[in-house]
């Protein structure tokens, strides 16, 4: 079971996940599948570490037979070809937004209005920054009065489980409001 | 495809340039520079050069369960690590941290596994409702 939790690359997905994480965040590395090719081609000559990329993740057990994993995407858009992986069978996403550079998490939010997988945004307030209204923020995003957009210090445990509990509310909303087909056997 | 021109091989020879072995005045190569990394092994050498797993569904956060059994079986180091860690439920993400090999390599670890019946996975399928609640509630009561 997996919570993915995305947005602008230094906008405090790794804090957010530390914070609660009941392990120090690990870093895997994922390489780059064929489905890339063309998007984020290296090209021939070009350095070979481009093709793979680290995902930071952390872990919650919640019981002896449940265990949450948060998985923080690469915000650039040009790893969209692995969010596709990483993001099937995810229960719900986090987006994080930093309010002083709101436009990075443009293509995270793209990505995720076009699928299933619901979703809220959290904003990160860091220290000393100007705070801006919820509403302000949403609207400056243009999301979907559906969507959740709440505050947070990633940096805070509480303030990260309010945002887990608010992401799962709006799983069980989405499963409510459109009960899911039954998915492919595995 | 690249539409930029393919650029010379540097072991080729230049043009209009003599072949440079005859010349007298070739500055021999300077000599490697020693290595003091530890030495760089192709992460899919584990596997055999497979890229693909035995088994197609394991996701990064599918969790692996190792037989007690499998402890005691003949096993090369990155399986046997594997099953050594997955005495308790662990995921594939951990497992490609573990071993410090990508994901890919991991899942076809973890895919030979599954395969000779040395591990067991669990992989989360559509989730009832009250199991959600549950999870909120227990992420509530953290």
């Amino acid at each position: 079971m997996k919570i993915v939790i995305s947005g602008g690359f230094g906008v405090g997905k790794t804090t957010l996940i530390g914070a609660i994480s009941e392990i120090e965040p690990l870093v895997t590395e994922a390489a780059m599948t064929e489905k890339s090719v063309g998007v984020d081609n290296p090209g021939a000559l070009s350095d070979k570490h481009t093709t793979t990329v680290a995902l930071d993740f952390g872990r919650i057990t919640l019981d002896s037979s449940l265990i949450l994993y948060l998985f923080g995407t690469p915000g650039q858009d040009r790893f969209v070809f692995l969010w596709d992986d990483l993001v099937e069978g995810a229960l719900g996403a986090v987006i994080l937004v930093d309010t002083g550079r709101i436009e990075d998490c443009y293509p995270v939010l793209d990505y995720f209005e076009r699928r299933d997988t619901p979703f809220i945004v959290a904003v990160n307030y860091f220290p000393g920054q100007e705070r801006f209204e919820l509403d302000e923020v949403r609207e400056a995003l243009g999301v979907d009065e559906a969507v959740p957009v709440v505050a947070c210090d990633a940096r805070d445990r509480e303030s990260v489980k309010e945002v887990l509990v608010a992401v799962i509310e709006q799983v069980l909303l989405a499963r409510l409001t459109a009960p899911p087909q039954v998915s492919a056997t595995h | 495809m690249s539409d930029q021109p393919r650029m010379p091989d540097p072991r080729m020879i230049q043009v209009n340039q003599a072949p440079s072995w005859f010349s007298p005045n070739t500055p021999t190569p300077p000599a490697p520079e020693p290595v003091a990394e530890e030495p760089f092994v192709r992460p899919f050498i584990v596997t055999g050069g497979r890229t693909l797993p035995l088994d197609e569904r394991l996701r990064i956060e599918t969790l692996v369960v190792a037989n007690g059994a499998a402890l005691s079986a003949p096993l090369q180091f990155e399986p046997a690590t594997v099953v050594r860690m997955c005495q308790q439920p662990r995921s594939v993400a951990e497992i490609g941290a573990a071993l410090r090999v990508p994901l890919g390599v991991a899942r076809v670890v973890v895919g030979d596994l599954l395969a000779a019946g040395h591990v067991t996975v669990h992989q989360t399928t559509d989730l009832s409702v009250a199991t959600i609640e549950r999870i909120r509630d227990l992420v509530r009561a953290l």
